[in-house]
């Protein structure tokens, strides 16, 4: 099938999803009032609270969602057919991705832009709260650990983008001393910065660095390239935010549509044949089944509970009027299945031949990021004629500075959990930056390498990671239904989603359980029974709560 | 349309961009930004009015002349710092 129609139809069926679907759910559902006084401009304070134009708070919310996630796991999920991966993208998008990030700045929004977590103690319970921190730090502990095995792994598999990927680094560098010491406007220092960056891309192929196999007996070079990759991310999470963050989320930014904008581009002039098959009965042995593994494996791109943080964090706290929530929300998420539909698409039609596609899914966990970046780069060299070494090393580039920036926001996150414990437990010791950043970094590298000696063991973690952020997204849907359920509307259209994603990340977790079990990898064995105790706990708190909830319910509406 | 009027129009339309521009990098940040400079101010405020909760300060010669342009902050400072009301028996602030 022509990778054009597959396009299309994605793309149409999201834009209905947005006229039609989010009009229903913002107008009659959550009732969106533009009347409403957001928090917004009740607290205005020119820091935190700052009514902000609709498409810049977009952009932001869609820069903050839109990483290296919704690339990997639709790029793995390929392996059981293009077709699954398409559906569940589009459909999640739609039905639940959308509703779930607008209802998340809704609440929020309703009730003094807090965050999703302290919304769940006042809305849901104490116990839920306590659940939902336990997943959070899960959640950053996975990610952080997941992304320097698939940094580490580009990092071998193209040595082109060596250069140009520590070299953005020192572009963010000087890009924030320009901004912050005024020292050009930000149009000329955006210009220039995409300029260099792009002239780094195109000189890595002629500079390539290779790490040694083995650089030490007993030190492969993936896991010297995780060690590396931790240091800078320790270096960069206690750094202030304006030296490095801020500047590297902004090019990443602009990238992202750069980048998207030649993905797009390259796969409407080639209009390349879906090679992968569209439903493959031929999966390499030891793949598990699609139902529910898909449902955990693509997470980001379909719905992602890492989303209702930010919803909740920062965008509620900005959001000029009420109704922005829907193009806020529902749009940054069609944003994000944008980029997965793209990575679906290269990651599918990117080869010649149906023996090179399944030689690069040979094995569950395989392809992933490497397919997305091999794929890309046969379409962009075939649609746009740039040579396919230095399409590679501009994907390469673009899905390793997503995944270090997520690392160097979920590290500082981290840090800060760390921090708050030390307050709560009355630790001194803990709460001292240095060494709760020395505590992040050594719990993720634990799991990073404890999954396998070599690091290589990350993207066994991947689908627990899918898990837990599902869990997150969970008991944000189930703050959104008890809200519902309070102001007496209809509860289904959060509900259905929210037991769905439950019931798929219990029977993932068994599964993988017995996985792990037959691997005799007790150490992901024994994370995965915490974030499975933890699934159960959520799945017992929503049925706890919403029967609570209905009954309170129910007694005031006799009693008037 | 004139034109004469397109350079006008063309300004517009940069100002616009670069309203955008900045607001996209400040955005997610203002709030991290602020707060560490307040962290900074803080300090500030301890170096100021150091000599007056016993702690010496070399240069309290200088920081004196400081303590009125400061004292617009103090109430929010000290509040910040835990102390309900000001910590000086000869500083009242509420």
């Amino acid at each position: 099938m022509s990778a054009m129609i597959v396009l299309l139809v994605g793309l149409v069926l999201m834009a209905l999803g947005y006229f039609i679907y989010s009009k229903f759910i913002a107008e009659k559902i959550f009732r969106l009032d533009p009347d409403y006084r957001t928090p917004a401009h009740e607290f205005e304070d020119g820091i935190d609270f700052v009514p902000t134009n609709k498409f810049v708070l977009w952009g932001h919310h869609f820069t903050s969602v839109a990483g290296a996630a919704p690339i990997v796991g639709p790029a793995i999920a390929i392996i059981w057919g293009w077709a699954p991966a398409f559906a569940w993208v589009v459909l999640g998008t739609i039905f639940f991705a959308g509703v779930h990030d607008t209802g998340a700045i809704w609440a929020s929004v309703r009730n003094k832009a807090r965050s999703v977590g302290s919304l769940t103690g006042d809305v849901v319970g104490k116990r839920a709260r306590s659940i939902f921190m336990i997943v959070i730090f899960l959640v950053l502990l996975m990610v952080n650990a997941v992304f320097a095995v698939v940094i580490a792994r580009l990092m071998m598999n193209f040595p082109t983008a060596v250069v140009p990927v520590w070299g953005a680094i020192i572009v963010a560098l000087i890009i924030g001393q320009c901004i912050y010491r005024r020292i050009l406007s930000l149009p000329v220092v955006s210009i220039i910065g995409v300029v260099a960056l792009y002239a780094l891309i195109l000189a890595g192929p002629s500079v390539p660095l290779q790490m040694p196999a083995e650089v030490m007996p007993g030190v492969t070079g993936n896991a010297a390239w995780i060690v590396l990759l931790f240091v800078y991310a320790a270096i960069a999470s206690v750094l202030p935010v304006w030296v490095l963050l801020q500047p590297r989320d902004y090019i990443n930014g602009l990238q992202l549509f750069v980048g998207l904008i030649i993905l797009y581009g390259a796969i409407i002039v080639l209009n390349p044949t879906m090679v992968a098959p569209m439903y493959n009965n031929d999966v390499p042995a030891g793949t598990p089944s699609l139902v529910p593994l898909l449902f955990v494996t693509i997470a980001c791109g379909a719905i992602s509970g890492f989303h209702g943080l930010v919803s909740s964090g920062t965008t509620s706290k900005q959001l000029n009027r009420e109704p922005d929530a829907r193009f806020v929300g529902y749009f940054g998420a069609i944003g994000e299945g944008g980029l997965a539909l793209a990575a679906i698409l290269v990651a599918s039609a990117g080869f010649a031949s149906l023996a090179d596609w399944q030689a690069m899914y040979s094995a569950f966990g395989q392809g992933g990021v490497t397919a997305f970046v091999e794929g890309g780069a046969y379409v962009i060299h075939n649609g746009l004629g740039v040579p396919e070494v230095t399409a590679a090393t501009l994907l390469t580039v673009m899905a390793a500075l997503f995944a270090g920036t997520t690392m160097d926001t979920g590290l500082r996150l981290q840090r800060y959990i760390f921090q708050e414990w030390g307050e709560i437990y009355n630790q001194q010791w803990m709460k001292k930056p240095l060494i709760a950043t020395l505590l992040a970094v050594g719990t993720c590298m634990l799991l990073a390498f404890g999954a396998g000696a070599d690091g290589s063991g990350g993207m066994l973690i991947w689908p627990l990671f899918g898990t837990t952020n599902q869990l997150l997204a969970g008991l944000t849907l189930l703050v959104i239904t008890v809200m519902l359920v309070r102001l007496r509307r209809p509860m289904w259209y959060t509900l259905a989603p929210l037991c769905f994603l439950l019931l798929m990340t219990v029977i993932a977790l068994i599964f993988q359980l017995r996985t792990f079990y037959e691997q005799g990898n007790w150490f992901l064995l024994g994370l995965d029974l915490v974030v499975l105790v933890a699934s159960i706990l959520v799945a017992l708190e929503c049925g706890a709560s919403l029967k609570r909830h209905r009954a309170e319910v129910a007694a005031e509406s006799k009693g008037v | 349309m004139s034109e004469g009027k397109r350079p006008g129009e063309w300004r517009a339309w940069l100002s616009q961009a670069r309203f955008f521009l900045e607001e996209t990098y400040s955005t997610r940040y203002r709030g991290a930004i602020a707060r560490a400079r307040r962290d900074e101010d803080d300090l500030f405020m301890l170096l100021v009015f150091a000599e007056m909760m016993g702690v010496p300060n070399p240069a309290s010669y200088y920081t004196l002349e400081l303590q009125p342009l400061l004292l617009e902050r103090f109430h929010d400072w000290h509040r910040r710092q835990g102390m309900e009301h000001s910590p000086l028996d000869h500083f009242r602030c509420c």
